[in-house]
């Protein structure tokens, strides 16, 4: 398409924003259907580990892939989730499972925050390895701290009763629940985005200097993205806890930081569907290797993966169709 | 016997040069790294699997070829390196013109793999390194005892610090680099080789790493993880010193092994999260880090 041509008709160029905007949600109508009949095709609590790591990458793909800010520290945020859930839980059997969960992502909202603010004083490299340190902080922290169980981590946190009333020890009612929160989330992620507050996040990541001449208070829209983004971390990992019944420290440790990144690397940086998709590859991967002789070799293989995603396959799976469709169908 | 807030002086002495001995391995890691970030602009995530390596290389070269410790000291660093400088060449060199932030996803990935291939081959339980005969034993100075070993070590990293430092800034190879981690395309432009000083940096720094790993190999475990836990130790180090200057990489170092000794007198528990806090705290009142420069 040339300018002259957008130039004019510009009631073209509308109708053709319309299509694509409808074409946009009949694509997420269909995945809402797919993820409603896919606990009968699959096995439901695999499912929702997808689902829960999914919701984790598409948390983390907002700040990498719309503010280009690369946190090695989002393990931390899981964890704590988890942990705090977890926790309350497990010593206060009166309390429904969605308030543990409330109460672990407001926690991790928290800690989101106090990170935030330290770790925007640096740029780039520096940004990372200061989210690093800071999560391995916090993994130090949960190892020493009375409540998490240290080294064992917590086990048996009751399911219990959403809402008080209806009981997740069904995986089938388990699901739906937890398909809801991440539907919350990745809605929640998909409205930031394509908000005028996405749009200058975007703009910060492309070129930080020109927004500050611009007016905008950068780090402000870096802060709120690093708070929305832990946030929602904490939410997978509260979320994650009441699913598997358990908190530990593999969770708070670095590789899980990696592995996130992994993930969101390996669908797409900055593509809406891109973490979700490599968050289902990533724990398809381990789930099959972990059974296989392999085994052993799943930190290998992970690594090998990262290398020729950093070589050759930056844009990720989402991104190279989205290139290969607009090449060929537009 | 003598007090020093309420802890017996051998105890306080005998931390503060174990906290010495940790600050002389935080200052070659972090020199190592300001070193390659200097002229590639990337952090290295593989630094602490190559300081493994070199712990591991003398390891295996004394068990399977018979090769001692000070032969170790010269050779490993010297192997470490090279398989470093073919990291540069094949892999990193062709993502150098990209956001630096992809250079250490590279090598985070690199990391994963050198640390997962050899916890296959030799499992997570640390190995013990005999300490040469020479440095075994120690000195009783009258108020404390100073195991040779340590004293040792001390008095290597520091000199490795200060050969690096003379390279650096006292040769010409060393001004290449310095004018190369100014304006590397200028120095295209006039003639220098710049792919290969970027290749022999890489290498230097990864040979630092190794040799550390040497010197660390009869004081620690010899254990495929040994190396990651240490390097965000010395990330949180290279935060709070900056990477500017070569003379503020080994001081923070020094420094930061020191409290975390003295941490692990007067409050063991924290002991594992004080350089963390510290860096913090540098963050909240100086974010630029003690020696940096760029904000």
């Amino acid at each position: 398409m040339s300018d002259a041509q957008t130039l004019a008709r510009p009631s073209a160029v509308m109708e053709r924003q319309k299509r694509a905007i409808m074409r946009r949600n009949l694509f997420y109508v269909a995945l809402v259907v797919v993820g409603l009949v896919a606990p009968f095709v699959a096995y439901p609590v695999f499912l929702m580990k997808v689902l829960c790591f999914a919701l984790f990458a598409c948390a983390f793909n907002l700040l990498l892939g719309y503010a280009g800010l690369l946190s090695f520290g989002h393990a931390a945020f899981l964890a704590t989730g988890g942990y705090i859930t977890g926790y309350l839980l497990a010593s206060y059997p009166g309390l429904t499972p969605e308030i543990g969960i409330m109460a672990g992502t407001l926690v991790a909202t928290a800690l989101g925050a106090l990170f935030g603010i330290l770790a925007i004083r640096r740029q780039g490299i520096y940004f990372a390895m200061v989210t690093l340190a800071l999560a391995q902080l916090v993994y130090f922290v949960f190892v020493q701290a009375p409540f998490t169980g240290g080294e064992d981590g917590l086990h048996g946190v009751p399911r219990g009763e959403l809402l008080g009333f209806i009981s997740l020890s069904n995986n089938l009612a388990m699901y739906y629940f937890v398909f809801a929160v991440f539907l919350f989330g990745f809605a929640l992620i998909q409205r930031t985005v394509h908000s005028p507050y996405g749009q200058v996040l975007k703009a910060i990541r492309e070129n930080e200097p020109r927004a500050v001449s611009l007016g905008y208070n950068t780090d402000m829209y870096k802060l709120v993205a690093f708070v929305i983004s832990a946030a929602l971390a904490g939410l997978a990992g509260s979320t994650k806890t009441v699913v598997f019944q358990l908190a530990s420290l593999t969770d708070a440790h670095w590789h899980m930081s990696g592995e996130v990144i992994l993930m969101t690397l390996l669908g797409g940086v900055g593509t809406l569907l891109g973490p979700i998709m490599g968050a289902g590859i990533v724990v398809s991967l381990q789930h099959v290797l972990s059974q296989s002789p392999l085994g052993n070799w799943v930190s290998v293989i992970l690594g090998i993966i990262f290398v020729i995603c950093v070589l050759s396959f930056r844009s990720g799976i989402v991104g190279e169709i989205a290139r290969m469709y607009n090449k060929n169908f537009k | 016997m003598t007090m020093i807030f309420g802890v017996p002086l051998a105890v306080f002495m005998g931390q503060l040069t174990l906290g010495l001995v940790n600050g002389a391995f935080y200052a070659l890691l972090s020199l190592g790294l300001a070193v390659i970030f200097g002229l590639l602009k990337i952090i290295n995530f593989a630094h602490g699997a190559q300081y493994m390596l070199g712990a591991f290389a003398a390891l295996l070269g004394f068990r399977y070829l018979g090769i001692n410790y000070w032969l170790a000291l010269i050779l490993v660093p010297l192997v470490v390196g090279a398989f470093g400088m073919l990291l540069e060449r094949y892999l990193l060199r062709k993502i150098s013109h990209l956001d630096h932030l992809y250079g250490l996803l590279l090598t985070f990935g690199l990391a994963l793999i050198i640390e997962g291939t050899l916890v296959n081959f030799f499992g997570v339980s640390g190995a013990r390194y005999a300490t040469p005969e020479v440095l075994q034993g120690g000195l009783d100075l009258g108020f404390m005892f100073l195991p040779t070993y340590r004293a040792w070590v001390l008095v290597a990293a520091l000199a490795m610090c200060l050969f690096t430092w003379f390279m650096i800034e006292r040769t010409r190879l060393g001004a290449y680099l310095r004018a190369g981690t100014e304006n590397s395309q200028l120095m295209q432009a006039f003639g220098v080789n710049v792919p290969l000083l970027i290749t022999l940096t890489y290498g230097f720094g990864v040979g630092l790493a190794a040799f550390a790993g040497v010197l660390a190999a009869p004081l620690y475990p010899v254990s495929p993880t040994m190396g990651s836990s240490l390097l965000i130790v010395v990330f949180a180090v290279v935060v709070i010193g900056g990477m500017g200057s070569i003379f503020g990489a080994i001081m923070t170092g020094l420094a930061m092994g020191v409290i975390e000794g003295l941490t692990k007198v007067y409050y063991p528990e924290a002991a594992n999260t004080v350089i963390f806090l510290v860096m913090i705290l540098v963050l909240m009142f100086r974010p630029a880090g003690l020696f940096g420069k760029e904000a």
